[in-house]
């Protein structure tokens, strides 16, 4: 019972999330790149129910906006690194051979640096913004999807249902996208709930060191990383922007855990 | 045993070589002249060729990469564009910090995660349990990027009990291990309620129990001592994830380390020094997990690898 209401917060709070990003010119009470140098680093006052940063600008409509970098960051990274993954690890596991080989090696090759490393290296080496920070983030995550799809192909192949594709002379690709694909729905979708997560922290931690989305564009990330510099005079600048990515991370990962029980439960 | 450690080494060899070839690759990543892109545009024509001809960039992309073996191999990594020293002279002066934040992020991980993990599992279904699994899910959920700050805002600044940043004595060290440590900690809680559960129910338990030895001893003696090795594992492999996380922690509490390091050579763009530390905690984390690997193999001879 507990956890079941435990999901459901979970997906209101992403609801919401979603909501105030999409309706984020609506909801915000003020342009989160407008500076006003008098109000700088303000306190709570009706005008500016969170306060303002260095630069006078609004924390409230800047979050509201951070949780848009955030999303779109790890929706496109998932999507991403999904299809390649897919595309790969279906390759890899159905037609094995020398592309399983070739393929495999690369898993291992990236699998063997820390996510966040490589990560850092790239968008260092190709500069910051969005594009380069999606680009870095795939170049890892598809991995992980490309694994888990040809472990559950390998062992899915040889099972009846696809034997008798087969037999029946359906091609490769039809036994791939009609027979093998959809049984591997649930654990992708439990995996792309966590890698959503991980995107967002991801994102997060690119911003903060400055190797993210490129200034004035307000993301979670960079808020807490200018923020860091006024943490005696003004905590709250740091404050917002993190409790928004915690309770972002927490309910995606209350939401695969449950998931995760929940397909568990079904195999048990 | 030699045939698995032969069938191991065999394996990394490849996996140790794409890393490097990567660490390789990513310099020539670097959109448009990296020459320029490291001096700047106000840089003068001979000092770019001066630094195009000592990285080696006037030559053949396969030469280069040759050299770059080769060198490798005999423990060179270039020298520094700012600094005047070798990138291993410098990464050498930096590592006991990273490698000391590390060890004590992990022995705050074992502080926290080891009475919460085997009471969750002593008290099943308890508030005790709950509330582990509570801070597991926030200690997963909590960017080490704000717990930092957070901690530096409550115990520096408010309470006073702890230096702001910088390396020192003990208490320099506590909330920098903490940082690093929390995550590390949350997956520990899990690993270890987990494997104890799964242990728990197993015969020779409950045999332990029916000759009527005391609960402590069935305990340590039987349940924690076989629930040790996926928690083992899990240690060896998140302390190569510690020395990945010391770039966000070390940047946040200015711990003079590799992490720091590698941060400050992005800002400066002094790239021959980014290649050499990610490489340094890219091979670390690869002879890590290749370690724990041998060492699973030893506690437990039952595992195979498919040899």
């Amino acid at each position: 019972m507990a956890t079941k209401v435990w999901f459901y917060a979970g997906v209101a709070l992403l609801i919401l999330l979603a909501a105030s990003s999409l309706l984020a010119p609506l909801l915000a009470p003020h342009d989160p790149l407008h500076q006003s140098l008098d109000k700088d680093l303000l306190g709570y006052s009706s005008d500016h129910p969170l306060g303002t940063d260095k630069l006078g600008r609004d924390i409230l409509s800047r979050t509201i906006y951070g949780g848009r970098i955030s999303l779109l960051t790890g929706i496109a990274t998932v999507l991403i690194s999904l299809a390649i993954g897919v595309a790969a690890g279906s390759l890899s596991g159905y037609l094995g051979g020398w592309l399983d080989l070739l393929l495999m090696r690369l898993v291992d090759i990236l699998m063997a640096f820390p996510g966040i490393l490589l990560a850092i290296a790239l968008t260092a080496v190709l500069g910051p913004g969005l594009n380069h920070v999606i680009l870095a983030l795939c170049l890892i995550g598809w991995t992980g999807y490309a694994r888990l799809v040809r472990g559950e192909i390998l062992s899915l192949r040889e099972r009846e249902f696809v034997q008798a594709a087969r037999g029946l002379g359906a091609a490769p690709r039809r036994i791939i996208f009609l027979h093998l694909i959809p049984n591997l729905l649930p654990p992708l979708l439990i995996q792309a709930t966590f890698g959503l997560a991980a995107a967002i922290v991801a994102e997060g931690s690119l911003s903060f060191l400055g190797l993210g989305v490129e200034p004035p564009t307000p993301s979670w990330g960079s808020m807490l990383n200018d923020g860091r510099q006024f943490l005696l005079v003004a905590p709250h600048l740091t404050t917002y922007p993190g409790l928004a990515l915690m309770f972002t991370v927490l309910a995606l990962n209350i939401v695969g855990d449950t998931l995760q029980e929940r397909l568990q439960t079904r195999i048990r | 045993m030699k045939q698995f450690l032969l069938r191991r080494l065999l394996l990394l060899v490849p996996t140790l070589l794409g890393a490097v070839s990567l660490v390789f690759v990513l310099i020539h990543l670097i959109p448009g002249d990296p020459v320029e892109v490291m001096l700047g545009e106000t840089a003068t024509a001979a000092d770019k060729e001066a630094l195009r001809q000592s990285l080696g960039f006037d030559r053949p992309l396969a030469t280069q990469y040759r050299s770059f073996l080769i060198n490798l191999a005999a423990g060179d990594l270039g020298r520094s564009l700012y600094e005047p020293a070798t990138v291993v002279q410098i990464i050498r002066a930096r590592l006991p910090a990273t490698l000391q934040l590390a060890f004590c992020a992990m022995i705050a991980a074992i502080l926290i995660s080891f009475p919460l993990g085997t009471m969750a599992a002593i008290r099943r279904g308890s508030w005790i349990d709950r509330s582990a699994l509570t801070f597991s899910l926030l200690g997963l959920s909590l960017p080490n990027f704000w717990l930092g700050p957070l901690l530096m805002i409550v115990f520096s600044i408010h309470l006073g009990w702890t230096p702001v940043s910088g390396r020192g004595g003990l208490s320099h060290l506590i909330l920098p291990a903490f940082t690093l440590g929390l995550g590390m900690a949350a997956i520990l809680v899990r690993i270890l309620r987990a494997s104890l559960l799964q242990v728990i129910d197993q015969d020779y338990v409950q045999t332990a129990r029916a000759k009527g030895l005391q609960e402590s001893r069935v305990w340590l003696k039987h349940v924690l001592r076989n629930a040790m090795l996926s928690v083992i594992t899990i240690m060896s492999l998140q302390f190569g994830g510690l020395l990945a996380g010391s770039l966000i922690t070390e940047t946040i509490f200015s711990w003079p380390g590799i992490g720091r390091l590698t941060v400050q050579a992005i800002q400066t763009r002094d790239y021959p020094l980014v290649q050499g530390c990610v490489l340094v905690i890219a091979t670390s984390y690869v002879l890590v997990n290749f370690i724990t690997d041998l060492l699973y193999k030893l506690v437990d001879p039952r595992i195979s690898y498919g040899d």
